[in-house]
């Protein structure tokens, strides 16, 4: 199996291109099996329907001014509906992705309808998911061409998207619609409002800096950029500097002050021991909070040297700390072990149709496994 | 002693037979474990449960589909409990991907389980909008024009679901189902913090963002999902009340199903670092003890 014998622990061997043969073929081969099996597997079904909006005139709302204009709003229509009055009508296809199990009904009762039908851009599209899924997983076994590939096009099309989501959520709506906003209702976005002349200077403004953050491209003028990084951090430290005193200087210290005997809601009505412990938890939860406070922050002075009682005390404050790091690190694996559920998920469920858990294809993959069965033991039966 | 290389790849093995047996005996099966609320997942339900009907509320949705497998399954349960409140809800994104995560949200719940509500009235989707603290500054003196109309192209001052809403403060209540920055943490710092007692806010977070989110709970944020586990909490909650005692429908089960396969990856997790520790202490003893025999050996 191996090429390269592993001399450091955290190297793996790197498996052979007859290994990569192999495993590619064993998925191959019960992709074979599992396509055989019941319905098959990895299909997307839709069904098709027309759509129609036409431009209506809605009149004004109940007590709005006499002398208020009715509007002209797109309205949904009859997909058959034939403008009388000249009003502009727009229509496209709706495609909407289905169950199989839809489509299983329309065939039994009307063998080669055509209301739902499969769809291949979105049947391959499925595949070209799970194709890309495999191919990152694959690089836990070893790196190989195929998680490259993946790896690339998921940079480039991030890369791509950013770049239009950039152009299209910002420069054409926030500059464009300040500075030419005639051009951009006509263009692209016709709910877009005029700006007034205040908001005109500052896009004007913000078109210079722009500008100016792209000379770092060039060799000369570089320096030009310093002033438009100048402006973002003065703005940001002046938006963030508000804020946080006010939520995580203030607020935090304030709900760090707590009483040391704790009075939870309804321990008015309560008696004895169960008075007591209904006291003693949230009042050792309190004790905890402020000694965990006061001995973290003892562990970050550096003034004095951590020995005797304040060097026991930051000692606290790294135990405290620990814990916490250990607490954020167990919600990081839960994070990643639901992302990776999610996609195991995806490829049991959506693709391979192993489990069906919301019922789209109504034939489980048991059943399929033994009508496949059923039919091969017939079949077997009858080329006896 | 010394160290043999082990091979990780077992490890990965060992995660994804963890991960994948539970997710096709849950799926095979449709049964899940069961689920207690924590104190946090509880005050986001009973926060929401005790806001009147028509009260408008404000759903931010800040994830995209990298981060869907652990928010989707909250978010689906945030908008099915609302709707069933008939709150009226605005769904706003300040991700470029959240208006489509919204959108399917709205989808998946709204438009096939409560048909009844129209959109514009009973719940508007607002799209993204870029600018992230600004744009909160800003929803916070003009909501008009932070989202000057909604995804669909409408003007906000022709929807009905806005009318009486001029600023961020008019809406009691901030949903905020976050992966990351700009997420829950800067709703709670830029704007819940600067009006407490007029706003509140409930969260959903990602399990890396859950820690930093904490602190806040239960005076700066009144309820927390975090991770799928909260998700899976709030999930059972909603469930117990809408459903009673029939099995709700798979889509309202996603958070419970993603447990089993945790549980597993965690027990998995725990005997690793158990079986770590071992082996660490058990080469430091063979050491010293090599040591203090070449020591007297010399």
């Amino acid at each position: 199996m191996s090429t390269m014998q592993a001399t450091d622990p955290t190297l793996v061997p790197q498996p052979s291109r007859r290994t990569w043969a192999i495993i590619v073929g064993v998925i191959v081969a019960l992709l074979v099996v599992r396509g055989l099996i019941g319905n098959g597997f990895g299909k997307v079904y839709v069904t098709e329907r027309d759509v129609a909006m036409q431009k209506v005139s809605v009149p004004p709302a109940a007590g709005a001014p006499a002398d208020a204009d009715a509007k002209l709003q797109w309205a949904q229509v009859d997909a058959g509906t034939t403008p009388a009055d000249g009003a502009p009508v727009v229509r496209w296809t709706r495609v909407d992705t289905v169950p199989p199990k839809v489509f299983y009904a329309a065939e039994k009762a009307d063998p080669g309808q055509t209301a739902v039908r499969l769809s291949w851009p979105r049947t391959v599209g499925l595949w070209v998911a799970a194709f890309f899924t495999l191919a990152i997983f694959s690089f836990l076994y070893a790196d190989n061409p195929a998680y490259k590939f993946a790896e690339a096009v998921v940079v480039g099309v991030s890369a791509g998207y950013w770049m239009v989501v950039g152009f299209w959520d910002t420069i054409v709506p926030k500059l464009g619609g300040a500075l030419a906003p005639g051009l951009v209702k006509l263009w692209v976005q016709p709910s877009i409002e005029p700006v007034g002349s205040a908001d005109q200077v500052a896009m004007w403004l913000a078109l210079v800096l722009g500008a100016m953050l792209l000379t770092r491209l060039g060799s000369k003028g570089a320096w030009l950029s310093g002033w438009t990084l100048a402006f973002i951090i003065g703005v940001t430290a002046g938006l963030k500097l508000v804020s946080h005193i006010e939520s995580d200087l203030l607020a935090q210290t304030a709900a760090t002050v707590r009483s040391v005997v704790a009075e939870p809601p309804g321990v008015d009505e309560l008696t004895g021991a169960e008075r007591f412990f209904t006291i003693l938890w949230p009042s050792l939860a309190n004790a905890l909070i402020v000694i965990g406070v006061l001995c973290c922050l003892t562990y970050f002075f550096f003034s004095v040297d951590h020995k005797g009682v304040v060097g026991r005390v930051a000692r606290t404050g790294i135990w405290y700390l620990m814990i916490t790091f250990g607490a954020a690190f167990g919600f990081t694996v839960m994070g990643r072990i639901a992302l990776l559920a999610a996609r195991v998920e995806f490829l049991f469920n959506d693709w391979l149709w192993l489990i069906d858990p919301a019922g789209n294809r109504a034939v489980p993959i048991v059943n399929g496994i033994v009508e496949t069965a059923a039919a091969s033991a017939g079949l077997l039966g009858a080329l006896r | 002693m010394s160290a043999r290389p082990f091979d990780r790849r077992w490890i990965f093995l060992m995660m994804a037979i963890a991960v994948a047996v539970p997710i096709l005996v849950i799926g095979l099966t449709g049964r899940t474990f069961p689920e207690t609320p924590t104190p946090a997942a509880r005050a986001a339900f009973d926060a929401i449960e005790k806001l009147p009907e028509g009260t408008p509320i404000l759903l931010t949705f800040d994830f995209d589909p990298a981060s869907a497998g652990e928010l989707q399954p909250m978010a689906t349960s945030f908008v099915r409990h609302c709707a069933a409140k008939r709150l009226k809800m605005v769904f706003i994104s300040l991700w470029p991907l959240g208006g489509a995560m919204a959108d399917s949200a709205i989808k998946r719940v709204i438009e096939s389980d409560f048909p009844n509500l129209v959109y514009g009235t009973d719940y508007v989707s607002m799209g993204f909008q870029a600018g992230n603290e600004a744009v909160m500054k800003l929803l916070l003196t003009d909501f008009a024009r932070a989202f000057p109309s909604d995804s669909r192209g409408t003007p906000a001052s022709q929807l009905p679901a806005l009318q009486g809403i001029s600023r961020a403060t008019d809406f009691p209540m901030v949903i905020a189902v976050s992966a990351g920055y700009p997420g829950a943490k800067e709703w709670i710092q830029y704007v819940i913090s600067a009006n407490l007692g007029t706003m509140e806010i409930v969260t959903g977070s990602t399990g890396v963002q859950a820690p930093q989110l904490y602190p806040y709970f239960p005076r700066q944020m009144t309820g927390i999902l975090g991770a799928i586990k909260g998700a899976a909490e709030y999930e059972a909650l909603v469930n117990a009340k809408l459903d009673g005692d029939r099995v709700p429908p798979a889509k309202y089960l996603e958070a419970q199903r993603r447990m089993g396969p945790q549980l597993f990856a965690h027990l998995l997790m725990v005997g690793l670092i158990i079986a770590g520790n071992v082996i660490y202490f058990r080469q430091r003893g063979a050491a010293r003890r090599g040591t203090a025999t070449a020591g007297g050996a010399a």
